[in-house]
């Protein structure tokens, strides 16, 4: 077998895997969640990793996969697949950067077995739904045998591949803010070969005032740092203007200055900074023009 | 009925290997079966200093563990089966176990053997190699000379030969109106196939027998190198390649992993599988190309060339594999002119042994290296005339009236029509029309660029005199044996060894046009070397070129015996008896005849035969080329690069290729839209890179970009037909064409399109790292 030797535990409701997880852990085992298994796979086939103790979650589907509305939110079950993202009207209305973003990520069989929560709790920094749940500050339920608790995704997402989950812990929720009015939502990325991981990737949110001024612009970058970069803070002077494009590109070139990113042998870190401009320019032209259409 | 040839007939194959049917190594139960793992070289250059097996051993399920010394007095060297001539070739002993030295990442210390393959594995883990890591060379120029780590003891300098062809061109060049200098790397590719390698061993005490099923193109090669490396004799083995799921070269060499399996079958008395991961793959299964060429073009202000001078290093790895030298020297050096009629040339290959995993064919092998120096010198000619790439290859293709042609290096290129592939594809792509839209477009800051290649390759590999001549330690001849059954339906026998382009299609098809029946009567066989006498496999774009004439030939035998048969039926003389569409007829009497069927059920019941004529009707063909065959054409690339990006995106390519005859126009589109994708991988997206240490740090398909089918546009093809003049059928071969023809083009186009920046070169892949980086370095957009 390609994986070490490993139990797998496969529990039928929620409670039944909490208690698992807590107990294992508590008994020093080490533990790994299996979502859709699309990174942990071939983690384990290459034995990079090589657990105890699998508690496989994809008998919880009654708990854990949904998408469901509620007042300016959108609450979806972290067991929810991508290609279920992926086609959902109700997304596309609400939340229309995830069926964006859906369509960049992996290929056909990915989709169809990888989760939103495996995703987000393997916090690759390149990886397009934490640039997301980072872009909208998504809040994640962690929930314990003992303890539930709900943070927002800026406190979530702590380095490359880290995140501020509790061994104890499993992302059951997350809930993400649907579209407001008057405003524009859009991911551009840049990829070796289209499903791969990004080399950059960068998301945008922009919102009109009735004057057609930007009133609340939002910029998150993935694969130029450990974690998905908030840049949101930078865009202030953008807020109360109507920027042309090149506006927001020598906007972006100012902001992306400090950018350290790493680089490796597909871009180096020069490259890479180029491309978040490129791309964060792109995203928020994008996103206005959006705005504008509608 | 219908006639068959030339006819998109379905693939045969195809209904098995789509459904999940088919037949592979892997596939293979055995009672009794035990499974083997391979402990592999993590450095590339080692001492082994101890390997401790204790507590591999000691897991349960273990049978055993057998490391380099184990093997090192029971079996023999892997050996090396093209030495060129002239070369001064010196061999590269290969234990099928390293025993001291590690050679490169990948290179084996040991196997575990288990009851199950989960156990080997596990296993595996355990058994501890204390190295004494060394230093590794990993570039083939870096590692030549006395005073670098040497890869073989025996070989001082890292060169295992040194070959030259033509004369010397000083005085040429000096003379010369004007000279284009450049350097281009070939970069290291990995030929991936769907289907990882993989080997069952089974020995017979009783019989002393062994059955080596093995994911090989060349079963009877296996068999004859084997015999010598395991001491069996050839009666006594047998090689099977049933279903192999491709390999473009890299399932043609004989490896260590065929040979423990071997070895350890013998040694347990159990049959032994072993199946690599696609890991191992990256690491363990030869490689392509990798090559650093300095070349020389010498020609007129005028634009007519007049001489090519090439030096070439190539990278052959840690050991010289089976074919690897015969690649960069008699596949490469000797087709450097192209399609161009140059009147000199001349070629220096150091061939150089490194740290790294051994490389070996890889489609084309030789001659995509050598086209792509061709066709991009070619343009750089034309550029620095300030002539148009078409009207520089237009001067110098070799005419129509010049067939047959033979070139600086002797080789006589069989019959051509270059100019007429070249303006068919100038039709499907309306260039001046392409021009002025390019112009247009870079006053908006947008980049679209056109590349050409006027491409010829030899192939159909080949004349064994000429194998001999060239140091190839084996034929190059093909059989068939066609055997008709009493009731007319009929088995052939191939000593060609597809490993997925269609022959038990294409085969069927020749047949049932020749005699006149369904191609559902005829089963086509071949890979086993239990069933079939004798062949030398698949490469070289050889199988229908080659097994095809054979097959030509010996059922050209069964209608000759058929007719003779008939005509003692029928009571006239012989030449009376006319064949068509499967009946035999009386000339001139319509209605007096008999079917193909009834003559072979007379020829196996035998009651009443024509005197001289034995019973039954099989025969058997063993067909020689005279020649190579040329396939050649001319491919169209457009391209369009985003130089705020640095990305290429392929926006259409045109292929107007001219094979010869074509027997199923369905299967060479497919094997030419193969051999595209492999090619424009090469130009924009592949490259194996290796660290300092000899890491492979691409050995993955996460780092190794091998394309997806959406980065291509719809290829559009076309052809037209100039049969081989020496083969019977007519036909030149196909399956290597798309990956010699395309990598020059889609370059030549990326640079076309980034010609306003004054970039006139980049090392492949074009990634959008480089062509960005390219674009920085001049000032940016």
């Amino acid at each position: 077998m390609k994986p070490c030797a490993f139990q797998l535990y496969t529990p039928s409701t929620l409670e039944d895997a909490l208690e698992a997880l807590w107990e294992l852990t508590e008994e020093g085992r080490s533990v790994k969640v299996l979502a859709g298994g699309q990174s942990l796979i071939p983690v384990l086939n290459m034995r990079l990793a090589t657990p105890d103790v699998l508690i496989d979650l994809n008998e919880l589907d009654s708990d854990l996969n949904f998408i469901s509305p509620d007042t300016n939110h959108i609450k979806i079950g972290a067991l929810t697949r991508h290609y279920q993202l992926e086609t959902s009207p109700l997304i596309s209305k609400n939340v229309p950067i995830i069926t964006e973003a859906e369509r960049l990520i992996g290929h056909v069989a990915i989709r169809s077995r990888g989760t939103l929560g495996g995703s987000l709790a393997h916090a690759d920094p390149s990886a397009e739904l934490p640039l997301v749940a980072s872009l909208l500050n998504a809040r994640m339920t962690l929930q314990s045998k003992h303890a539930t608790r709900t943070i927002p995704a800026a406190e979530f997402f702590l380095a490359y591949l880290m995140t501020s989950m509790e061994p104890t812990e499993i992302l059951t929720e997350i809930t993400i803010p649907t579209l407001p009015g008057r405003s524009g939502q859009s991911i551009q990325e840049f990829a070796l070969r289209h499903g791969d991981f990004a080399i950059a990737v960068a998301g945008a949110q922009v919102t009109m005032d009735e004057d057609g001024c930007i009133s609340d612009a939002r910029l998150t970058l993935g694969g130029v740092g450990g974690t998905p970069l908030d840049m949101s803070a930078s865009l202030a002077p953008l807020v109360g203007s109507r920027p042309l494009p090149e506006d927001i590109e020598r906007l972006m070139k100012e902001i992306c200055q400090d950018l350290e990113p790493d680089g490796d042998i597909h871009a180096d870190s020069a490259y890479r900074k180029d491309l978040a401009i490129t791309l964060s320019t792109r995203a928020l032209v994008d996103g206005l023009q959006k705005v504008k259409d509608s | 009925m219908l006639d068959v040839l030339g006819q998109p007939v379905k693939r045969h194959e195809d209904d098995r290997l789509i459904r999940g049917k088919g037949q592979y190594t892997d596939d293979i139960r055995l009672p009794g079966m035990v499974y083997a793992h391979m402990v592999r070289s993590p450095h590339a250059h080692a001492k082994i200093k101890a390997i401790d097996i204790k507590a591999a051993q000691a897991l349960p399920g273990v049978l055993a563990v057998f490391v380099g010394d184990d093997l090192k007095d029971s079996v023999g060297m892997i050996p090396t089966a093209w030495i060129p001539p002239n070369a001064d070739m010196k061999m590269t002993p290969h234990p099928a176990l390293a025993y001291d030295t590690v050679r490169y990442v990948g290179d084996g210390v040991a196997v575990v053997i288990a009851e199950d393959p989960y156990t080997a594995s596990d296993a595996a883990d355990l058994v501890r190699v204390t190295y004494a890591p060394l230093e590794a060379m990993t570039h083939p120029r870096d590692a030549m000379g006395p005073d670098k780590p040497l890869v073989h003891q025996e070989i001082s300098d890292n060169v295992a030969f040194h070959w030259s062809v033509g004369e010397n061109l000083d005085e040429v060049f000096a003379s010369s109106e004007v000279v284009v200098r450049q350097e281009f790397r070939q970069q290291r590719l990995i030929p991936s196939a769907m289907e990882p390698r993989s080997a069952v061993a089974q020995y017979n005490a009783a019989t002393e027998e062994l059955t080596l099923w093995a994911t090989t193109q060349n079963p009877h090669i296996h068999r004859f190198l084997m015999s010598g490396i395991l001491g069996i004799p050839e009666h006594k083995l047998r090689v099977v390649a049933i279903d192999v799921g491709g390999g473009f070269g890299s399932k043609i060499a004989c490896y260590p992993d065929e040979v423990v399996v071997a070895y350890a079958s013998r040694a347990l008395g159990r049959p032994v599988k072993w199946t690599e991961t696609r890991q191992e793959n990256f690491i363990a299964t030869s490689h392509g190309r990798d090559h650093v060429h300095e070349v020389e073009l010498a020609g007129t202000r005028d634009g007519d060339i007049k001489a090519i001078r090439v030096k070439a290093f190539s990278n052959l790895g840690a050991y010289l594999s089976t074919a690897a030298p015969g690649v960069p020297t008699i596949l490469f050096g000797l087709v450097v002119n192209g399609a161009y009629k140059i009147p000199q040339a001349s070629v220096d290959v150091y061939g150089v042994v490194t740290h790294t995993t051994p490389v070996d064919a890889y489609r084309g092998a030789g001659r995509p290296e050598a086209t792509y120096l061709i066709e991009r010198m070619v343009d750089l000619y034309a550029r620095k005339l300030a002539m148009d790439p078409v009207q520089v290859r237009r001067r110098n293709l070799i005419p129509k009236e010049s067939f047959p042609y033979t070139n600086p290096m002797g080789l006589e290129y069989d019959s051509g029509n270059y100019q007429g592939t070249l303006d068919k594809a100038l039709q499907l792509v309306d260039y001046p029309q392409f021009r002025r839209e390019q112009e247009a477009l870079r006053k908006q800051g947008k980049y679209i660029g056109i590349g050409f290649s006027t491409y010829v390759e030899m192939c159909g590999l080949g004349p064994s005199e000429v194998a001999g001549a060239v140091g190839f330690q084996g034929g190059l001849w093909e059989s068939a044996t066609v055997r008709v059954h009493p009731t007319g339906k009929v088995t052939v026998f191939t000593g060609a060894s597809p490993h997925g382009q269609g022959e038990e299609t294409t085969f069927a098809q020749i047949v049932s046009h020749e005699l006149g029946i369904p191609v559902e009567d005829i089963e086509v066989v071949h890979g086993d070397t239990a069933r079939i006498a004798m062949g030398w496999g698949t490469y070289g774009s050889r199988s229908t070129v080659v097994g095809g004439a054979a097959l030509h030939n010996a059922t050209q035998k069964i209608i000759a015996k058929a007719t003779k048969i008939a005509a003692h039926k029928l009571e006239v003389s012989e030449l009376d008896v006319t064949f068509e569409a499967g009946q035999f007829r009386v000339a001139g009497v319509p209605d007096r005849g008999m079917s193909f069927a009834n003559v072979a059920l007379d020829a196996y019941l035998a009651w009443s035969l024509p005197e001289g004529v034995e019973p039954a009707l099989e025969e058997t063909a063993f067909y020689n080329p005279k020649n190579f065959t040329y396939p050649f054409g001319a491919h169209v690339a457009i391209v369009s690069v985003d130089a705020t990006t640095g990305d290429v995106e392929l926006m259409r390519y045109i292929a107007v290729d001219d094979v010869g005859n074509i027997i199923n126009p369905m299967i060479v589109e497919g094997q030419i839209h193969g051999g595209l994708v492999q090619g424009i991988g090469q130009a924009l997206y592949e490259g194996a890179e290796f660290d300092d240490q000899g890491q492979l740090v691409t050995g993955s398909f996460l780092d190794y970009a091998m394309p997806k089918a959406r980065f291509f546009p719809r290829f559009e093809t076309d052809h037209t037909v100039t049969p081989s003049p020496h083969n019977p059928l007519g036909v030149k071969g196909v399956g290597e064409t798309g990956a010699i023809a395309s990598t020059p083009a889609v370059v030549n186009a990326v640079l076309d399109a980034l010609a306003p920046f004054g970039i006139r070169d980049l090392n492949m892949p074009l990634t959008s790292k480089k062509v960005w980086t390219a674009i920085q370095e001049r000032g940016g957009i």
